[in-house]
């Protein structure tokens, strides 16, 4: 609290002594009748809170919400400034004062929305008479909206205040998305006013329980979905321990074609599968015996075979994941080279599928920007250097501007975690390549080496030829 | 095969069901339907309802919209109705009986079948809810202004006794179909519906409480809810049904690479699933039985070079060990596998070392699939069944010392039987 300016403590302490003076004034107004409904609606909206702390982060289904707007619709303005006001008593970890504004704010928006209620609605404990249907939906609604406005009004100049920004830049956020939520919790709050009305607290048990559930089943698929990122994660690395000088890579090539993708405009659906495609890009190397990805020397015509099946293995491995979708091709034909030289189809131009494409450049990128067995890393700038170079002929120029752009606005952090119990050869250790992702590994099956300014020519022998062989 | 046995799990289920069906329906008829209006209004809701199904995970089907109508119709304190038990409890099931047929047109006529077992529970279930609180209805209607609260309280327990009866019913239908104990059926079926039913039931109970208050509106307001309760079963399911399926494909990393036999692993797992199941191994423990006997070969990743063949039991005791130790760290890796990435750790140990004593930590997955790996590597893809009985033959000979009896045995079984059909 001492942090903050003296407007923002004014605020505070403004807010804390209207509440706590509507909570008294509405203490002395309820009869006993109406303090048998209170307070079991009151414990409800203390163990909504206390049970509220311990949820995960993407879960967000309020139960206080609803009971707030039960007891404005029940109880009207002096009942729910109490029930409201109760969240004080949960047992959080905030900070004292934050829980006193926190009851205040509450009890300050309870009051005009009780009143706002009660001007178009009636209070159901109140009525003696049978209240029909329309008579209390439309006012449940308006009711919510109040709320909504009211609460998220004190609670933004709050932050505002606190943090020096603009009051309308936090709320223009926040009440767009509340809007559906606001909708079914009033519908909630509706149920159980009209319930409790005419069944007592077991109606609490009864509106509750599908929200509970739906709650427990929404944490139970964050709970699955991480799982579910972990153990793919972990299987990507096992992956990657068959050839030490990857580690890390697939990781990468995830986010660079996340990038690429992004700067060229796809939808966010395909960027997630984009990023799926570029973390199992090499899962096929899993087929490749360990003793041909690890060899420090040059590779036999055979060996140099079994890498590039790993392809045609990638996609075995992935075809049945329905998820995937289209990046099953990409993971497939990531080999693809625009001017039909790359394996294992040797398409042409746009008949490569936009997400091999784009994996092919993260590839390579990657490739060249990290340690391999035969020389260091090279320099981000380098690396574009080279895949301009290879511009049109091994790789989509669109794609390759848009990694680059992508790169020049947002960086790039090639952070080479390899361990450091590796060998890093120097730069001038002439290269015995195992590897095939980077355009500038030329030295395989003893392939003439070109001269070391035509970037172009170095890249068009990387994937090793198809140059100069009809395809029978 | 599957046929035979569904008929005979289900048969005096759906007979039982067709019976009251034909009783109520006459009863109803004769008697004629005083409050049409509501009757028609629930056989509309129940029909959407089963057109809203959803797969719950594990792969239940469930139709929670339906089942809610269904209930409520079952509780609704028509004043039509109290005096005349015999004729509430038939209208209640003429009305759900024709609401869920309608709603199971669409998916009929797109040749996905109806879900015939199903019906009949509810049938069954709408028969046990409407007779029980058509007995107790008498004694807590509401009187004057009152509130109603014991009436409320008569509609939930009726409503969680009707759920109880409902989950039961499955597990018989289910542990028959699967050969699971119907001890540790029952306790599968309790915990995959408990979240569902408490919804569903409390939906229901809702509905019914709030109709005779609010009039038809009850129905699309309540149901605001349980549609939320749905979508999220519904995105769980559908996280659930991925995993598994990246698992499983996963696994054939290690065929792809010539490690293993083309679809051993997925042999292995399916065998070890059916005699985990056999031997009462719980929903839950069958997960993580299917995985780490999906990804019980994964160790060999680590290896040089592949084993001629993958037949891990062709290898030395030690080398076995250390592809389970491998397996089992790139399992735990994970973080959220530990378990599977034990049974995976323990699936080389032998059953009784040196006729030594029992471990007791060497978990049942474990000894279910070193023998069902043992099985596989023996016999590979092959539908001979000389080739199985031998097979079997060749376990037999290290039961308690390599194997467990009871593992080797439940597998004999399931082998028998799935010879017996062949023919």
């Amino acid at each position: 609290m001492r942090d903050m300016s003296l407007t923002a403590r004014l605020y505070l302490t403004a807010v804390i002594v209207v509440g706590a003076a509507l909570v008294v004034y509405s203490a002395l107004q309820l009869g006993r009748e109406e303090w048998l409904a209170v307070i079991p609606l009151a414990v409800l909206v203390v163990l909504a809170k206390w049970f509220a702390s311990d949820l995960r982060r993407h879960v967000n289904i309020s139960v206080g919400m609803p009971v707030a707007i039960a007891s404005v619709i029940l109880l009207g303005p002096a009942g729910a400034t109490i029930v409201m006001s109760a969240v004080v008593l949960a047992p959080t970890s905030a900070r004292l004062y934050n829980r006193l504004f926190n009851a205040g704010m509450f009890a300050i928006t309870a009051t005009i929305t009780g009143h706002v209620y009660e001007r178009f609605g009636t209070v159901l404990l109140n009525s003696t008479d049978a209240v029909g249907f329309w008579q209390v939906i439309f006012p449940s609604l308006v009711a919510a909206l109040v709320l909504e406005i009211v609460n998220g009004l004190l609670l933004v100049t709050m932050i505002a205040l606190s943090e020096r920004v603009s009051p309308l830049r936090v709320w223009y956020g926040t009440l767009a998305e509340s809007a559906l939520p606001m909708f079914i919790y009033s519908i909630f709050g509706l149920m159980l006013a009209v319930v409790w009305s005419y069944a007592g607290p077991i109606a609490a048990v009864l509106v509750l329980a599908p929200l509970m559930v739906a709650r427990w089943v929404f944490a139970e698929f964050s709970a699955r979905q991480e799982a579910y990122e972990a153990t793919m994660r972990s299987l990507i690395k096992s992956v990657e321990t068959k050839d030490l000088y990857t580690r890390g890579h697939s990781e990468r090539v995830s986010r660079a074609s996340v990038l690429i993708g992004r700067r060229a405009g796809m939808r966010e659906d395909r960027v997630s599968s984009l990023r799926y495609a570029g973390m199992l890009h090499d899962v096929g190397k899993l087929g490749v015996p360990t003793s041909v990805l690890q060899k420090a020397g040059r590779l036999t015509e055979e060996e140099f075979e079994a890498i590039q099946q790993h392809t045609v293995r990638g996609r075995e491995i992935t075809k049945d994941l329905e998820f995937l979708g289209e990046a099953i091709e990409g993971i497939h034909l990531h080999h693809e080279r625009i001017d039909g030289r790359g394996y294992p189809l040797g398409l042409k131009g746009s008949e490569i599928p936009e997400f091999a494409r784009i994996i092919a450049v993260a590839d390579a990128f990657d490739s060249m920007t990290t340690t391999r067995s035969y020389r260091g890393a090279r320099s981000v700038d380098d690396a574009v250097v080279e895949l301009r170079a290879c511009k049109g002929s091994q790789f989509d120029p669109v794609m390759v501007e848009a990694l680059v752009d992508a790169i020049d606005a947002e960086g790039w952090d090639a952070s080479d975690t390899l361990p450091t119990d590796l060998p890093v050869p120097l730069d001038s250790v002439p290269s015995f390549a195992s590897d095939d992702d980077d355009p500038t590994a030329a030295d395989r099956l003893g392939l003439p080496s070109a001269a070391p300014n035509d970037a172009s020519e170095l890249a068009d022998d990387a994937t090793l030829g198809r140059s100069g062989e009809e395809p029978t | 095969m599957t046929n035979d046995r569904e008929i005979r799990s289900t048969g005096p289920l759906l007979v039982a069901a067709g019976l009251v069906v034909i009783a109520a329906i006459a009863k109803a008829a004769q008697a004629g339907i005083i409050d049409a209006g509501a009757a028609l209004a629930f056989v509309a809701f129940i029909a959407l309802g089963e057109i809203l199904r959803i797969t719950l995970p594990g792969g239940r089907q469930s139709a929670p919209l339906a089942a809610a109508g269904a209930l409520a119709f079952a509780l609704l304190p028509a004043p039509d109705r109290i005096n005349d038990l015999p004729y509430s409890v038939a209208l209640a099931v003429s009305v759900v009986t024709v609401g869920s047929i309608v709603g199971a047109f669409p998916s009929a006529l797109v040749g996905r079948g109806m879900h015939l077992d199903e019906l009949a529970r509810r049938v069954l279930t709408t028969l046990f809810a409407a007779t029980m609180f058509g007995q107790i209805y008498p004694h807590v209607m509401p009187t004057g202004t009152e509130t109603a609260w014991q009436l409320a309280l008569a509609m939930t327990i009726t409503a969680a006794l009707a759920a109880a009866v409902d989950a039961v019913l499955a597990a018989a239908v289910r542990g028959t179909q699967s050969h699971a104990p119907f001890r540790t059926a029952v306790v599968d079926e309790f915990r995959a519906l408990l979240g569902i039913s408490s919804a569903i039931a409390a939906t229901g109970v809702l509905i019914a409480l709030a109709t005779p208050k609010m009039g038809l509106w009850a129905l699309p307001v309540f149901a605001v809810p349980l549609l939320l309760t749905q979508f999220a079963f519904r995105r769980y399911a559908a996280i659930d049904a991925t995993y598994l399926q990246t698992i499983r494909s996963l696994s054939k990393v290690t065929e792809v690479g010539g490690y293993t036999e083309t679809g051993h692993s997925r042999r292995v797992s399916r065998l070890a699933v059916t005699i985990g199941r056999e031997m009462g191994v719980s929903e839950r423990d069958l997960t993580d039985l299917e995985y780490a006997a999906l990804m019980h070969d994964i160790g060999q990743l680590s290896l040089q070079e592949p084993i001629p063949g993958g037949a891990t039991t062709m290898v030395s005791y030690v080398d076995q060990r250390r592809i389970a130790e491998l397996g089992a760290e790139v399992i735990r890796q994970a973080g959220v596998l530990d378990r599977a990435a034990l049974i995976v750790e323990r699936q080389a140990d032998p059953y009784r070392p040196h006729r030594g004593q029992l471990d007791g930590t060497l978990p049942l997955e474990s000894r279910i699939i070193k023998a069902v790996n043992a099985y596989d590597d023996l016999v590979g893809a092959s539908l001979e069944s000389d080739r199985k009985l031998r097979a079997i033959e060749r376990l037999q000979l290290g039961i308690d010392r390599e194997f467990d009896p009871g593992v080797v045995d439940t597998l004999s079984r399931i082998i028998e039987r799935q010879t017996e059909y062949a023919y």
